[in-house]
């Protein structure tokens, strides 16, 4: 058997990375950080639980191989059959894991359907806080790019990989599921572990810095995953996480006009070397109370202040998001931004109340856009013998 | 361009900056006589000369204490020739100015307050030609006049035909209201940077339904917009005459506010040029994109009139400008041609054809011109300051 791994390519240390499948939480939350994604929601199209059962199982099978730089199907791309087609489309052959970690999360739909009615059996199980997310000012929302029943986030070092993942993945959910939308991601913008050094969104400002890590393990359990008693319908989902994505779409051409002191103004923190305009250096905190000539040097309405946890009731989240241009749009603007993605312990207290006050008062709010929006309650990790989602459905 | 939670700046008096340019460190300072460097800390202020040529200099200013500072060159009556603000601990700021021969006064302020740190600085006389300031300051002085008077004017003619539009709308003639509305919200449009910087008027007056926040009640000209093409949207029920008169008149008394307010404002040169850039980035954000008159489709008019005010403000710079960087405002007025010819070929009688009127290769060439026009416009404000 031809297998991905055992084939040479010229890998860097990364592109040979592998993550483990199974653990206590799901791979691709606390994970480093990949360089790419491609992420995709899906409409559960089958009325039977069994159907989707036995889906869960094959896309534990795929992905647990997949992010061992295996092929997706046990017989492999060009080892099968002639008169078949491959159970594995192709594209990764020669490629390694490339760090890929598959991450799977459920949304409201899954557990019921637009009037409300049960559709698997699920609804007394459907956790308090996953509902449809409400309208902030400044949504536009695309429905094509909005919602779905189950998502499924692939990141990896290696663009390829990630596609070729979300590809088989949705091959083998056809007749059970049908793609609802997708997004491509072409440049982490977070860093989730103290290792890796901060990268920068389309603004060209440095994003992510004072993001949750990995090794902040006690600021996890308070932030990121979701607890024991948390949710007492919702017992499946501990060790779990919430996920909200959303497309947010920059207006590139006006940003790229703002003057530099003006951009700089509106994160709160200097493009360079993204230290906060109170001084130092990136890591050094904000002084939100040092004085400047017209009010604090770093303003009320700069992102940096609008989101800081200080004025949000401590909360923090585990932002994972993407860099993203989809070519351009029909004004021949990029169409371009950040494909939000943030895991959190519970979307009322962690990530509402945060994206109002945005909207409310963060300057940057005038040069975004957002087109897609969702939530997912992401379960705990899949242990050995497992198949993902099993707390719920098992 | 961001302006609502600065709205206290309108109130501000008369340019100081009047030849200023600060800018970031990233941009390489020209070198030469011009470069000096200062470093403020709480309390020494060391500046690497006493004394360069005339011309064009860059103080590049360090903090080196723990407060945020300022860096300031005065002339010797004490006026301000160029100042740099908010330069937190350990940042770095640039200021460029324009010094003729005299003696002059350096000055960091680290706490921004009492005198500051003082030394005396001497530009010498060198060749290269640096405009007094007193002929600058008329042609500062005149610009802001200038826009005073058209802000005002603006703001009465739009208070006049709001009344006319309400009355028609309240009484029930529907189409004249139409008619009367892209014509009054022009000149709402032709002011609209100065006119939304009051953030508590703004969201009442001009809020579209997608701005709106959970619970928060949609009133304004969008409302009434909505009531009157309801051909978009679903399920609409139309406003009954006792709704109707409870909108138009808090739109109406809304305005009221609003003009009195705006008679209290005086400007600068350089919220002048950064209100034109302002009004072009709302072109590009809402009016190209027919995202502003969702339900009537008369974005358009609003192009027109933010264009208007774009140039207005432009215009009365101009004087400045020709001084400072001709080439810019021979491009300005060139991209304003090429814009407005774009603009006139959509004319329809007084107004303009409705949005989705327009193919999308039409839309895609106004867009086009906005972009050309924007770019240059962006560097105006530095340039009149300069």
């Amino acid at each position: 058997m031809l297998g991905r791994a055992t084939e040479d390519a010229a890998a860097s240390p990364a592109a040979a990375l592998t993550y483990p499948f199974r653990g206590d939480h799901q791979a691709g939350i606390v994970t480093p950080a990949q360089e790419r994604l491609h992420f995709a929601a899906f409409d559960v199209t089958t009325k039977s639980r069994g159907r989707l059962v036995a889906l869960l199982k094959a896309w534990t099978d795929a992905a647990e191989r997949m992010t061992r730089g295996l092929s997706a199907g046990e017989i492999g791309p060009v080892e099968g059959a002639v008169n078949l087609p491959p159970d594995d489309t192709g594209e990764a052959i020669g490629l390694p894991a490339g760090g890929l970690t598959i991450t799977f999360g459920f949304g409201p739909g899954l557990f019921r359907d637009a009037h409300g009615k049960d559709r698997f059996g699920l609804a007394d199980r459907q956790p308090e806080a996953l509902r449809e997310l409400p309208h902030f000012p400044g949504d536009n929302l695309d429905p094509a790019r909005s919602g779905g029943d189950l998502c499924v986030q692939a990141c990896a070092e290696d663009p390829q990989v990630a596609v070729h993942a979300i590809r088989n993945l949705a091959r083998i959910g056809f007749g059970t599921v049908a793609v609802r939308w997708s997004q491509l991601g072409f440049g982490r913008t977070s860093t989730t572990s103290t290792d890796q050094s901060t990268p920068r969104n389309l603004f060209g400002f440095k994003d992510g810095t004072a993001n949750l890590k990995a090794q902040e393990t006690a600021a996890l359990d308070s932030h990121v995953w979701v607890g024991t008693g948390d949710d007492a319908r919702a017992g499946w989902l501990a060790g779990g996480s919430y996920l909200v994505a959303r497309r947010i779409n920059m207006t590139i051409e006006v940003w790229d006009r703002q003057p530099l002191g003006d951009q700089e103004g509106f994160i709160g923190r200097t493009k360079g070397t993204g230290a906060p305009l109170s001084g130092g250096d990136e890591f050094t905190e904000p002084d939100f109370h040092l004085p400047g000539a017209d009010g604090p040097v770093i303003s009320r309405d700069s992102h940096v202040s609008a989101v800081h946890p200080a004025h949000n009731d401590g909360v923090r989240m585990l932002r994972r998001g993407y860099n993203f241009v989809d070519g351009t749009d029909a004004l021949g603007g990029l169409n371009a931004g950040l494909f939000f993605l943030a895991y959190l312990r519970d979307p009322r207290t962690h990530f509402i109340p945060v994206q109002l006050r945005m909207a409310r008062i963060d300057a940057l709010m005038e040069y975004l856009k957002v087109t897609g929006s969702a939530l997912f309650a992401v379960p705990p990790g899949v242990r050995p013998g497992e198949y993902v989602g099993q707390s719920l459905l098992g | 361009m961001r302006i609502p939670l600065l709205a206290a700046l309108f109130l501000t008096v008369p340019a100081v900056a009047a030849c200023t340019q600060n800018t970031n460190g990233g941009t390489g300072p020209e070198l030469g006589g011009g470069a000096i460097t200062v470093t403020s800390t709480n309390d020494v202020c060391e500046v690497s000369a006493t004394e360069a040529p005339a011309g064009k200099l860059t103080f590049t200013v360090t903090n080196g204490g723990s407060e945020v500072t300022e860096f300031y060159l005065l002339g010797e009556d004490g006026r301000i020739v160029g100042e740099v603000e908010n330069i937190g601990p350990n940042l770095t700021r640039e200021l460029v100015v324009n010094a003729a021969a005299g003696k002059y006064v350096t000055t960091c302020k680290p706490g921004m307050s009492g005198k500051g740190i003082q030394a005396d600085f001497t530009v010498t006389p060198s060749d290269v030609a640096v405009a007094t300031s007193s002929s600058q300051d008329q042609l500062i002085h005149a610009a802001e006049e200038h826009y005073g008077g058209y802000v005002q004017e603006q703001s009465d003619r739009l208070l006049a035909k709001t009344g006319k539009f309400v009355s028609a709308y309240k009484a029930g003639d529907d189409a004249a209201a139409r008619t009367l509305y892209a014509d009054a919200r022009t000149h709402w449009e032709r002011i609209e940077t100065v006119a939304e910087s009051f953030g508590d008027l703004d969201p009442k007056l001009d809020a579209r339904e997608a701005d709106l926040e959970p619970g928060q009640k949609w009133t304004g000209w969008h409302r009434i917009e909505k009531d009157l093409w309801p051909a978009r949207a679903e399920r609409y029920a139309a406003l009954s005459t006792k709704q109707r008169a409870v909108y138009a008149d808090d739109l109406l008394a809304n305005t009221r506010t609003l003009d009195g307010r705006i008679g209290k404002l005086e400007f600068t040169v350089d919220q002048i040029a950064n209100g034109s850039r302002g009004l072009l980035e709302e072109v590009a954000k809402a009016k190209v994109t027919g995202e502003e008159e969702y339900w009537s489709r008369t974005d358009l008019w609003d192009f027109q009139a933010n264009v208007d005010g774009a140039r207005v403000g432009v215009e009365g710079v101009e004087p400045i400008l020709q001084e400072k960087d001709p080439a810019l405002a021979k491009t300005l007025s060139a991209r304003f041609a090429e814009l407005q010819k774009l603009l006139d070929a959509q004319r329809v009688g007084n107004g303009f054809r409705y949005y989705d009127e327009l193919s999308p290769d039409q839309v895609k060439r106004l867009a086009g011109a906005v972009n050309a026009l924007s770019e240059p416009l962006s560097r105006l404000t530095a340039a009149v300051l300069s």
